[in-house]
């Protein structure tokens, strides 16, 4: 029965969620604003909020400096084919442990989650020599086969989770019409778990398309996607907030943008299953 | 169900992503990594010139952030990973990586290169058993910058070579903090970097030391107790609120706004306070040596951001033809050319500052020289030191140790705890890293 709310309560949840809401985008905004000022303004103590002269001149410096669209492509490649090949994995994975799952399924469930609790640096060295080995170094290749590796626990375990929720006796409704198993899962289990599909690929995209470690690590001219981008206006000696600013705007607007446009779906996808 | 559709177009973006590069085809890509400091980025914007004059050699840029740049290369030439052909490195890792044998030597760069142009106090921090490691790009030493306006109105005069106990007055003379004018800024920040630099360079003209000819350390002496605790004294006393975060890119902007009576540190920062664009005290500036105790070291510290080549390049001539040009008198004459003399990469070259147009353009070009060249990496401290380094200690565990010394005494000067244990802490953790090291 739901709960009976009265209009205080409900303006004090507004207000409380206005106010997490706003400090948890505060440094986007601040970041955003900040890259639209000079370097004078962009480090003027108190700080200016809104009212200074706005310039585009940031974004121009950052434009002739760098090779934005090549980072962006980079990114796009590396977030998009390390999430399709995820997916291309973890279906059938999430199939055989959501449907014929063995005595140990759960356990394998958890032992691959476990391996994302080690400190991603712990490997590195090895990793390193490995790409070393088979020339994947700053290769696009490389970076995505890694990301996929990295990500491919969660997306199995979301997707496990959202084909728990379809009822078994479809599956075998399917196989007793003759369906081969490869018919199964593509044309009866996908087309159902596509809102589920459709918000792991999406939080794994922006996992993806985010991860600033082996991205840094791993690529150098060729491959270096929007995270290199980013880190390439970090300065040791020089004041230039502004034009950090402009050049993280800059690589997080795709993802916003995509971000906003598909809200519902990720709300969806992220609170499905989560009544039970 | 468009699912076929979906899986070609997926299929597509992952054939695209194992594609060739994007580079043009050239003989020789040079893969170059630096990092973000303003003469990098202007060097980066003129490499038209190389390649017109080497049309087979095609450039490549890696711009990292300074700690990113140190761990990817150092990562690279351990694993002999070939990444990278030409590198922006540091005075603190030549010593140590030349005797890895990890850098090519530059002794064989072209006689119109001009060796003997050089300072020598940079030639002499770049070269390891006579074989030069790593070509300066741009120098710097540290000095005292002070506004001459508050100066002047404290009734006080700023001598060329001053001594700490002038500091001290000329900051007590110029606090008002109601005014938000502080007498002194100082880097808080810890770091090896940050407030390690300034420190272990101030601690020099204390007589302290980092260790003794038997590598013992010695932050439990009196030099030492007596450069922290004046150093705690200064910035708590005047020197602004929250000192112990502020590293080398926030005091420029405190100096900027007309926060700080005195900045003491790099000399490349000259260019920042006295230019007009950035900056509302850019005509007040003066420029004074760093300070000394009377004990015959000055507080200055020596630094180079430098090329080298990794020993992994296999594009070894095309490196080192580009490291030869963008160190060269040339480059200079270019940048002047194009951005003017005050723009052009300071503290490598004697021409430079035998050169009326430049001496002219930059004010504080003079007092450089003379910090820079009354730096001494050998023999940095006034005790006798078994280390190379003025504010720094060639040896591969400084970076690591330095750091959690620095967090000791950037907590001391935040308040949370007093110089004194700050010290304790200093020499335990010292003494355990030293022995764990084999020393």
């Amino acid at each position: 029965m739901a709960r009976n709310v009265t209009n205080k309560r409900k303006i004090i949840n507004t207000a409380a969620a206005w106010t997490v809401g706003l400090l948890i985008f505060f440094p986007i905004l601040w970041t955003i604003l900040t890259s639209f000022k000079t370097e004078a303004t962009a480090i003027a103590d108190p700080p200016v909020f809104l009212f200074f002269d706005w310039t585009l001149d940031n974004y121009r410096v950052v434009q002739e400096r760098s090779d934005y669209m090549r980072f962006l492509w980079n990114s796009v490649i590396i977030a998009g084919g390390s999430t399709f090949l995820g997916i291309l994995v973890a279906v059938p994975a999430a199939w055989s442990m959501a449907f014929v799952p063995s005595a140990r399924t759960k356990d394998i469930l958890l032992w691959m989650l476990s391996t994302k609790m080690l400190p991603a640096v712990g490997v590195l060295y090895p990793i390193y020599l490995i790409f070393i080995k088979m020339g994947l170094l700053d290769s696009r290749v490389g970076l995505t086969i890694v990301l996929m590796l990295i990500n491919l626990p969660i997306i199995v375990w979301m997707l496990y989770t959202y084909f728990r929720e379809i009822p078994g006796e479809i599956l075998e409704a399917a196989r007793m019409d003759g369906a081969t198993l490869k018919e199964e899962i593509l044309y009866v289990l996908t087309p159902m778990a596509v809102p589920g599909i459709a918000s792991t690929v999406l939080l794994n995209f922006i996992l993806a398309w985010n991860e600033a470690f082996w991205t840094l690590n791993l690529t150098a001219a060729k491959a270096a996607p929007l995270t290199a981008f980013i880190a390439s206006y970090s300065s040791p000696e020089g004041l230039f907030y502004a034009k950090l600013s402009a050049a993280s705007t800059m690589a997080i607007a795709p993802i916003l943008i995509l971000g906003w446009f598909s809200q519902k779906q990720l709300v969806r996808g992220l609170t499905f299953g989560a009544v039970k | 169900m468009n699912f076929r559709t979906a899986f070609c177009a997926a299929s597509a973006l992952a054939l695209a992503a194992g594609n060739g590069a994007f580079a043009e085809s050239h003989a020789t890509t040079l893969t170059i990594a630096t990092v973000n400091n303003g003469d990098m980025v202007r060097m980066q914007a003129l490499t038209e010139d190389f390649t017109a004059q080497n049309p087979d050699i095609a450039l490549e840029w890696v711009t990292l952030e300074e700690n990113v740049l140190r761990q990817r290369v150092t990562q690279d030439i351990a694993a002999n990973g070939g990444q990278f052909d030409v590198m922006t490195i540091g005075t603190y890792e030549v010593p140590i990586w030349a005797a890895q044998n990890w850098l090519v030597s530059l002794n064989d760069l072209p006689a119109e290169w001009d060796a003997d142009d050089i300072l020598p106090a940079m030639r002499d921090g770049l070269t390891v058993d006579g074989e030069l490691y790593a070509a300066p790009f741009y120098g710097e030493s540290s000095m005292v910058m002070y506004r001459k306006d508050l100066m002047e109105a404290a009734g006080l005069e700023m001598p060329d070579a001053p001594a700490w106990d002038e500091i001290k007055a000329a900051a007590e003379a110029m606090t008002d903090k109601d005014a938000e004018v502080y007498g002194i800024c100082l880097r808080g920040k810890a770091g090896w970097g940050e407030n390690m630099a300034f420190l272990s360079a101030m601690a020099n003209s204390y007589g302290a030391r980092w260790f003794d000819e038997e590598w013992t350390p010695q932050f439990d002496t009196d030099a030492w107790k007596a450069t922290l605790t004046d150093y705690m004294d200064l910035m708590n006393n005047y020197g602004p609120p929250g000192a112990s975060t502020n590293g080398f890119n926030e005091n420029p902007s405190l100096f900027q706004q007309g926060k700080c009576g005195m900045w003491i540190d790099a000399t490349v920062a000259a260019s920042f306070v006295t230019n007009p664009d950035d900056s509302t005290v850019a005509d007040q500036v003066g420029f004074a040596l760093a300070p000394d105790k009377g004990l015959g070291k000055r507080g200055n510290w020596l630094w180079a951001w430098s090329l080298a080549i990794p020993a992994g390049s296999d594009s070894v001539d095309a490196a080192k033809k580009f490291v030869a040009w963008a160190t060269s008198k040339e480059y200079t004459a270019l940048v002047a050319a194009n951005e003017g003399w005050a723009n052009v990469p300071p503290g490598t070259r004697t021409s430079l500052y035998e050169n009326e147009e430049y001496t002219s353009a930059a004010p504080f070009a003079e007092m450089t020289l003379n910090s820079i060249n009354s730096a001494d990496p050998t023999n940095p401290s006034v005790d006798p030191v078994p280390y190379t380094g003025v504010q720094f200690v060639a040896i591969p565990e400084f970076a690591g140790i330095a750091t959690q010394v620095g967090q000791e005494f950037s907590a001391a000067l935040a308040g949370q705890q007093t110089a004194e244990e700050a010290l304790e802490k200093a020499q335990a953790l010292t003494t355990d890293e030293m022995e764990a090291a084999g020393y």
